[in-house]
C-alpha cells in the first residue's frame, strides 16, 4: 500500500499548531509541510515541545488552535479513526503489558487493528532482531529489548507514518544501531519517520532531515544534523541548541 | 479494522488472563471480600432476630465495598506504562474498550459475590421465603448498576488527584437509587414479599445509565 | 450590562424584603402547626430555585459537550454553586422546621431524603471539578452533571415508593393551601429566584475575569521571546 516515494507528497501538514496546557504553551505556532518517504530527527532540549507535537499528530493530544492534517485528513474530522491505522506510535514507556509475553502483548494489539493470525506478529518481533518464542514476560526484559518491542508494537499495522518519541533512551549501542538501520530500511520502502531524540549522532547518515525546536517553536530545518547557531566545525550532539 | 464484538473479545480476554497472572492481586481481593463479611458478622449480630431483617442491605453494602477495590485496580493496569496511549492511537472504538472494561469487571466482581454469598447465608441463615431464582436476577443487574457506572468513573478518576478516593465518591451518590433497589428486592424475595417494582427499576437504572456511559465514555477518555 | 447589574440588585432586596414581609406578617397562621410553619416559605422556594438551576446545569452541559465552548461551562459551574448553596438551605431548614413540629430533627421523609440525595450528587460534581486538572475539568464535569442529572428521576421515584412520610403535600395534590399563603410562597419564589440570578451573574463574572487572567498568562507565554515562560 506503500505509494512510490513521491518527495512532493506532503504527508503531514501542521498550520499555526497552539497547544497550551493552562498557562503554558508547549508549542507556540507551529506550521510546517513534512513530505513523505523521509526520516525527520525532531532536535531540541527538554521542554522545547517534541514530544507534545509527537503525541498531537498521533491524535493523542487535541490542538488548542491550529489545525493539523494527516494524510490529507484533518485530525479534527471524524474519518481520523480511520487514519490511526496508517499510524505507528512509540514513546519512552514501554506501551506494553508487563506481564504477557511479547508475542502476547502483539498478539492483543494486533486485533485492535484488525490483524487476525499470529504470522504478522511474529514478523515484527524478527524485524526488531527479537524471539517471537520467548516467554519471558516484558517486565523483565532489558531497556534494549523493551525499546525494541514496543517498536515492534508501532510496526504491526505496517503503518505509512511513524512517530516514535524517545526510541533510543537508555539503549545499549548495539541495540540502538540495530533499530536505526531497521529505520532506514523502512525509510527507504517508502515509509515517513518522525524520530524525537536526544541523541542525534546515532542518525548521522540516515536522517534526511533535522527539525530543531525550540519553546514550542520550530527554529530550523536543514539536511544536516548541525543544531542552529553552530560552527560548521561542531557535530551534533556537541551542545545541542545556544 | 477489527470488528467492535472482536476488540471486545480480545481486551476481556486480555484482561482476564492479566487477572489470573497476578495472582496476588486476586487472593488478596478474595481475602478481602471474606475479612468484610466476618467484620460485618460482628457488628451486626447474626444471631439476633433484627439482623436477619437487615442481611439484604448488609450483603449488598458488603458487594460495595468489595467492588469499589476491584474497580479501582482494573483501570490502574493501564496506566503502568501508559499502555492506555497505545489503545488510544489503534483505530479501535473507545466504547469497545469500555464495554469490555465492564464486562471484565462484572465478572470479576461476581466471583467475589459468589464467595461471600455463601458465607452470608451461613453467617446469617438466611433463607428465601420468596423464589429463590429472582435473587439471581437482582443479583446480576444489581452488580452489572454498579460495575457500569464504576468502570465509568474510574476511568474518569484516572487523571485526577486522589485518585482512589474520588472513584467511591462519585460512585456512591448516583448509585443510591439502584442500592436502595438491590436491597429492598433483596429483603422482599428473602421474606416473600412482592420484588417487581424494584426489579423493574433496577432494570430501567441499568438500561440507562449504561447507554448514557456508553455515549459518554468516548468524550471522557480522550479528555485532556 | 453593567448598569443592570445594581438595577436588579435593589428590585432584588425590594423582593426579598417584601416576601419576608408576605412570609412573617401577610400570610396567616397555620392551624396546627403555628407559627413555625412559616419556614415553609424559605423551605419550598429554595427547593425550587435549585432546581431551576439544576436543570439549567444540565442544559449547559449538554451543550458544552456539543459546541465546547467556554460561556456554557461557566454557566454550568455557577448553576452548580449555587444550586448547591439552595439545597442546603433547603436541608438545613428542614430539620429546624421538623425539630418544634415533629419533636425529631430528621425525618426520611421522601422530599428530604431525595433532596438529600441530590445534594450529594452535586457536591461530588463540585469535587470532581476541585480534583481534576485544568484542561480536562469541563469536560468530565459536563459527562458528570448529565449522568447525574439522568439519576434525578431516578432518586424521586425511588425514594417516592420507599417512603411516603412527609406532611400532606402542599404543591399539588393532598391538603388545600390558603391563597395568602401560596401568595406569599410565589412572591418568595420569585424573589430567591432574583436572588440566585443576581448569585449566579457575580459568580460568572468572577469566573470570566480569572479565566481571562489565565487566558492572559497563557498568551504571554505563547507569546514570550524564550525564557519568558511561566
Amino acid at each position: 500500500m506503500t505509494e512510490a516515494a513521491s518527495d512532493s507528497v506532503s504527508v503531514v501538514t501542521v498550520t499555526n499548531l497552539i497547544k497550551q496546557f493552562g498557562r503554558f504553551a508547549a508549542l507556540r505556532g507551529i506550521t510546517a509541510e513534512f513530505s513523505g518517504g523521509k526520516l525527520y530527527a525532531i532536535l531540541g532540549d527538554n521542554g522545547a515541545g517534541k514530544t507534545t507535537l509527537l503525541r498531537t499528530l498521533a491524535g493523542l493530544n487535541r490542538p488548542s488552535s491550529g489545525e493539523v492534517s494527516i494524510l490529507g485528513t484533518n485530525a479534527d474530522a471524524r474519518e481520523f479513526r480511520d487514519i490511526c491505522q496508517n499510524v505507528g506510535y512509540m514513546a519512552h514507556p514501554s506501551l506494553l503489558y508487563d506481564e504477557m509475553s511479547g508475542m502476547e502483548n502483539l498478539q492483543y494489539f494486533a486485533r485492535l487493528y484488525g490483524l487476525t493470525g499470529n504470522t504478522r506478529c511474529a514478523e515484527v518481533i524478527k524485524a526488531v532482531g527479537l524471539d517471537p518464542d520467548l516467554v519471558r514476560p516484558v517486565g523483565q526484559y532489558s531497556q534494549g529489548m523493551r525499546q525494541r518491542m514496543s517498536l515492534a508494537r508501532a510496526l504491526l499495522n505496517d503503518p505509512r507514518i511513524l512517530l516514535l518519541d524517545e526510541p533510543f533512551s537508555n539503549v545499549d549501542v548495539h541495540s540502538a544501531t540495530e533499530m536505526v538501520s531497521l529505520l532506514a530500511g523502512l525509510r527507504d520502502k517508502g515509509k515517513t519517520i518522525f524520530v524525537v531524540t536526544h541523541q542525534a549522532s546515532l542518525l548521522e547518515g540516515v536522517a534526511d532531515e533535522s527539525v530543531w525546536m525550540e519553546h514550542g517553536q520550530i527554529v530550523q530545518r536543514s539536511r544536516n544534523l548541525k543544531p542552529p547557531g553552530a560552527s560548521p566545525a561542531d557535530g551534533p550532539g556537541h551542545g545541542n541548541g545556544k | 479494522m477489527s470488528k467492535p464484538s472482536g476488540i471486545v473479545r480480545a481486551t476481556l480476554l486480555k484482561d482476564l488472563r492479566l487477572e489470573w497472572r497476578s495472582k496476588d492481586a486476586i487472593n488478596s481481593m478474595l481475602f478481602f471480600s471474606l475479612l468484610v463479611v466476618v467484620v460485618f458478622s460482628f457488628s451486626f449480630d447474626p444471631s439476633a432476630e433484627e439482623s436477619r431483617q437487615i442481611a439484604g442491605g448488609l450483603i449488598w453494602v458488603a458487594f460495595l465495598f468489595a467492588a469499589v477495590v476491584a474497580l479501582n485496580q482494573t483501570w490502574a493496569r493501564e496506566i503502568r506504562n501508559q499502555v492506555l496511549d497505545a489503545y488510544r492511537v489503534s483505530p479501535a472504538p473507545a466504547n469497545s474498550l469500555f464495554i469490555a472494561k465492564a464486562l471484565g469487571n462484572f465478572i470479576f466482581v461476581l466471583v467475589l459475590e459468589a464467595l461471600m454469598t455463601p458465607l452470608f447465608i451461613m453467617f446469617y441463615r438466611l433463607r428465601a421465603l420468596g423464589p429463590a431464582w429472582q435473587l439471581l436476577v437482582v443479583g446480576a443487574l444489581g452488580t452489572w448498576a454498579l460495575v457500569v457506572n464504576g468502570t465509568f468513573f474510574a476511568a474518569m478518576s484516572l487523571r485526577t488527584r486522589s485518585r482512589e478516593i474520588m472513584l467511591p465518591l462519585l460512585l456512591f451518590p448516583i448509585s443510591i437509587p439502584a442500592i436502595l433497589a438491590m436491597v429492598q428486592a433483596t429483603t422482599a424475595i428473602l421474606s416473600g414479599e412482592q420484588a417487581r417494582f424494584w426489579i423493574v427499576l433496577l432494570a430501567t437504572y441499568d438500561l440507562v445509565f449504561t447507554t448514557g456511559c456508553l455515549l459518554l465514555f468516548e468524550t471522557v477518555l480522550n479528555a485532556e | 450590562m453593567k448598569r443592570l447589574f445594581p438595577i436588579l440588585g435593589v428590585l432584588t432586596a425590594i423582593l426579598l424584603c417584601y416576601g419576608l414581609y408576605q412570609a412573617l406578617v401577610v400570610a396567616p397562621t397555620e392551624q396546627t402547626m403555628g407559627d413555625v410553619q412559616r419556614i415553609f416559605y424559605y423551605h419550598v422556594p429554595s427547593a425550587w430555585t435549585a432546581f431551576i438551576l439544576f436543570f439549567i446545569n444540565f442544559v449547559a452541559s449538554i451543550l458544552y459537550l456539543v459546541k465546547r465552548r467556554s460561556a456554557q461551562d461557566m454557566v454550568a459551574l455557577t448553576t452548580a454553586e449555587v444550586g448547591v448553596v439552595f439545597l442546603t438551605v433547603n436541608l438545613v431548614t428542614g430539620p429546624i422546621w421538623a425539630r418544634p413540629v415533629w419533636g425529631i430533627w430528621w425525618t426520611w421523609d421522601w422530599r428530604l431524603t431525595s433532596t438529600l440525595v441530590m445534594w450529594l450528587i452535586y457536591v461530588s460534581y463540585l469535587f470532581l471539578r476541585r480534583f481534576s486538572s485544568g484542561g480536562q475539568t469541563p469536560t468530565l464535569a459536563a459527562a458528570l452533571a448529565v449522568l447525574g442529572a439522568l439519576c434525578v428521576p431516578f432518586v424521586y421515584f425511588s425514594i417516592w415508593f420507599f417512603r411516603t412520610q412527609h406532611p400532606q403535600p402542599v404543591i399539588g395534590g393532598g391538603g388545600s393551601i390558603d391563597p395568602r399563603m401560596w401568595h406569599a410562597l410565589l412572591i418568595n419564589w420569585l424573589a430567591f429566584s432574583c436572588f440566585a440570578f443576581m448569585v449566579c451573574w457575580s459568580r460568572y463574572r468572577l469566573e470570566k475575569l480569572q479565566r481571562e487572567v489565565d487566558e492572559a498568562h497563557a498568551m504571554q507565554s505563547l507569546l514570550a521571546p524564550r525564557g519568558g515562560v511561566r
